[in-house]
């Protein structure tokens, strides 16, 4: 299954503190309804305040981003830049 | 867009990596460029602002009677003609934020929370007339105590801004209204097993003060409201689709009724990513029903737009001999102004990304004070934690006697390798600009007296994000490029030259246009780092899809499979051995376009995703006059992995804007607050920029070894990340002149002066 990895503090009042999950999810979007699921609004946190990197690679507004079963996804802050 | 794009080696590419004269610079150079300030239209007005005195007041009262009636005004609005929004959070391509804080910038609403906040605006048949109005306009404030200073607005006892602003981010909610909105956690591995396996710890306390991003151009708009609710804005910005979407929040307008025409930007780094004028010039049209313009003088960007933070920055490094670094512990904290939201989470980020280290602690603090809203500020947040970062690795490298690139190669990272803010970093070249910097002959070159050499690195995340590009085949052949991304960095360029490469066009065949709100497909702001790569993605498909188009045209004149034509060197080739025809240039497919489908043109629509990291090595000297205490910097090179230069000039270009910008943050630009918390030096005399005679040649190196793999000619962003070193590349080559640490910038003549005497 996907491991899901929280950088930081963010997000984590959703969770009750705990910042790692296994997800069973093959797709951005299936990760956020299932982690939205377990821990109401936080899908809506992922999907204003996060950014999503699956394997080294950030992806910004990525719903239909494939996961792999051994994919190691982390959940950043948004970035904007100058 | 999700898969891999096939990438042509360098060898095959015949436009991408040339150096083709920019498409807009005849404009520019002759004076016919139109920017914010030269739009004008029959009946228009001239809008000013009432500007707060005070850094922090209640407004009591707002009289506008007696500027009403002024002969000449023609429409006065405060806040109170504007929608009074909520708090509500939103989107806006990349960016985001709360509706009420975005709304309460542009204009005050019950406090002013710092010099310079506007409370009123006026409209009135000339700017004389409009001046005065602004004199005739009675506001009764009921001044407050103020906070400028960062740590002064953390101290429990501190004046408060917002009655209803809670510390976020503490383990436990918190009941006191502070300055403090949020604190963010960030790191990995066990700091104190960190810092006991270490034989040499260094600490720091770095300090920065508020910048501005100088952009030459002043903020500056103009707005028609037509009487059928049909609104146009022209006007400077880093995103027109930005300027519509935040005035269709702030006066509660359909997006489809306003039309925003992008001008000609004179400079933005990250200041022109939000509005201030645009809002507040389409309500005075609205209200007067004529055209309103209004400009910004040097002294309201200076009072009243987003510089970015002034912060405290503590590093604690810990290594052993050999040079590996074991802990890192860092604590941010950044002015946000008044409005929380500072770039203290990308400086967070960005602190230890170019390092490799098991143990890491970094902690960061968004603070509101009595300054005006920050702005994002070109690799928002990074410059200021790597001002600390590379202060304390250098001390590091001097206690170790270590060469300062051995310990950063010793530390730093790779592909494969964990960044400390999560993701596993692919396709990076950072060794390799290491290493350029050290085989440069400047590295080795000797220094003469009163000179102290200093390097630096710095990291930038890069973004993609949503972008649209379209092509469009004119009937001779040629082409036209449609973006919505404003041309700050070259972008005009390099889109014409990736179009181009596609096509087998030559790039003066292809002219890129900047589309206005209505023209083209939605796209986020020239931000980021990310044109070149995102909108040039789209640029890019949208001439394969053309492409494909001529090849199927070409296989209906020849009568044959489209897959037995093949498109080269700006041709459709026949691979039919049954059909002996010559190949047909764009030229004649274009001319016979009636007959094979109508109009050649494509559009793509797509968020880009894949940015490749920058990264930025940079080796600084500097000659100290004892006299004087002025800091010259008699040399700089700057290496930076930039994945694939599109266009070399300007990547060099950008590489040497970020220099400079980073020397003047480093040796004189500071905002100056009086005891009232008014800024003392709001102009280019004595906020001081650095000029041409302050900077030498800045030799630029670009590392093309790690190519973007999901860029279809492996471009990276690379305009941010060459800000980010040059704060502590000039702070260290300082060091090893003086053998004096600065730990405060900017390192102005008096203190450099201050220095010297105190070594005697």
């Amino acid at each position: 299954m996907p491991h899901v990895v929280i950088t930081g503090a963010q997000g984590r009042e959703f969770t009750g503190g705990a910042g790692e999950f296994d997800v069973a999810a093959d797709t951005v979007r299936r990760m956020i309804i299932e982690l939205d699921d377990r821990f109401p609004g936080f899908g809506e946190f992922i999907d204003r305040r996060m950014a999503i990197a699956i394997d080294g690679e950030i992806h910004q507004d990525a719903y239909a981003a494939a996961l792999r079963p051994d994919s190691e996804v982390f959940l950043i802050p948004k970035i904007g830049g100058g | 867009m999700t898969g891999v794009l096939e990438k042509p080696a360098a060898a095959e590419l015949k436009v991408v990596g040339t150096r083709p004269i920019r498409p807009d610079g005849v404009d520019k150079v002759t004076g016919r460029a139109q920017y914010g300030a030269d739009y004008v239209m029959p009946g228009m007005l001239f809008g000013r602002i009432k500007r707060s005195p005070h850094a922090h007041a209640r407004i009591v009262s707002i009289d506008t009677k007696k500027a009403r009636a002024l002969a000449g005004v023609k429409a006065v609005i405060t806040a109170a003609d504007l929608p009074n929004l909520a708090s509500e959070e939103y989107e806006a391509g990349e960016g985001g934020g709360d509706l009420r804080d975005l709304s309460l910038n542009v204009m005050a609403r019950g406090k002013a929370l710092y010099e310079g906040h506007a409370v009123a605006a006026v409209a009135a048949i000339s700017p004389v007339i409009a001046e005065a109005a602004l004199d005739l306009i009675e506001v009764k404030y009921e001044p407050l105590p103020h906070v400028i200073d960062v740590e002064a607005a953390m101290a429990p006892d501190a004046p408060v801004l917002h009655e209803r602003m809670f510390t976020q981010g503490l383990p436990e909610a918190s009941s006191k209204p502070s300055n403090i909105s949020r604190v963010n956690k960030l790191g990995r591995g066990d700091l104190e097993a960190g810092f006991a396996e270490a034989d040499v710890v260094v600490e720091g306390r770095y300090v920065t003060k508020g910048v501005h991003q100088g952009y030459i151009e002043p903020h500056a708009c103009l707005a028609s409201f037509s009487e059928d609710g049909q609104s146009t804005v022209w006007s400077s910005s880093q995103g027109q689709f930005m300027v519509r979407t935040y005035c269709s929040k702030l006066l509660d307008l359909e997006a489809a009724n306003i039309r925003v025409i992008p001008a000609e930007i004179g400079g933005g780094f990250g200041g022109k990513t939000t509005v201030y004028l645009e809002p507040l010039a389409l309500a005075l049209s609205r209200l007067s029903g004529r055209p309103v313009k209004m400009v910004m003088s040097r002294e309201e960007v200076f009072r009243a737009t987003g510089p970015t933070s002034g912060a405290v920055i503590e590093v604690k490094l810990g290594a052993k001999r050999d040079g590996t670094i074991t802990a890192a512990d860092i604590v941010l904290k950044y002015q946000a102004g008044a409005f929380a939201g500072s770039p203290v989470g990308a400086g967070s980020m960005t602190a230890m990304a170019c390092y490799n280290i098991p143990n890491v602690a970094i902690t960061g603090y968004d603070v509101v004070t009595n300054t005006p809203k920050v702005a994002a500020y070109r690799a928002p947040g990074a410059p200021i934690s790597a001002f600390g970062v590379e202060s304390a690795i250098d001390e590091l490298a001097l206690k170790l006697e270590m060469d300062p690139i051995d310990i950063r190669v010793k530390n730093g990272v790779a592909s494969g390798m964990q960044a400390v803010y999560g993701p596993t970093y692919n396709s990076i070249a950072y060794l390799d600009t290491l290493e350029a910097i050290r085989k440069s002959e400047h590295y080795a070159a000797p220094l003469g007296p009163n000179q102290g050499r200093g390097l630096a690195v710095g990291f930038w995340f890069n973004i993609g994000g949503e972008s649209s590009g379209a092509v469009h085949i004119n009937d001779d052949g040629s082409a036209v490029v449609v973006t919505a991304n404003p041309d700050i960095g070259g972008s005009r360029a390099s889109m014409a030259m990736m179009a181009a490469e596609v096509l087998g066009l030559p790039v003066e065949q292809v002219r890129p246009v900047v589309g206005d709100t209505t023209a083209i497909g939605f796209s986020g702001l020239t931000g980021g780092s990310r044109v070149t790569f995102a909108t040039g993605m789209a640029v890019t498909r949208a001439a394969e899809k053309v492409v494909e188009d001529l090849r199927r045209r070409a296989a209906l004149t020849w009568d044959t499979a489209v897959e037995n034509v093949a498109w080269e060197n700006g041709q459709a080739v026949c691979l039919d051995p049954a059909k002996d025809v010559k190949p047909l240039t764009l030229k004649q497919l274009a001319a016979r376009s009636g007959r094979t489908g109508g109009p050649i043109s494509g559009e793509v629509s797509l968020t880009a995703q894949g940015a490749g990291p920058g990264f930025a090595v940079h080796l600084c000297d500097v000659e100290i006059d004892r006299e004087t205490g002025h800091v010259k910097i008699v040399r700089y090179t700057a290496a930076q992995d930039v994945g694939r230069a599109i266009h070399p000039s300007y990547v060099e270009g950008q590489i040497q804007g970020g220099v400079a910008q980073g020397v003047g943050w480093a040796l004189n630009e500071e905002y100056i607050y009086d005891k009232d918390g008014r800024m003392e030096n709001p102009g280019f005399l004595d906020y001081r920029v650095p000029v041409a005679s302050d900077l030498p040649m800045i030799d630029a190196i670009m590392i093309e070894t790690a190519p973007n793999p999901r860029h279809p000619f492996g471009a990276k962003g690379v305009g941010e990340v060459p800000i980010v070193p040059p704060l502590a590349a000039v702070a260290n080559a300082v060091r090893s002149a003086l053998g004096v640490r600065f730990h405060e910038l900017p390192m102005s003549p008096p203190k450099i002066r201050a220095a010297l005497d105190a070594q005697g």
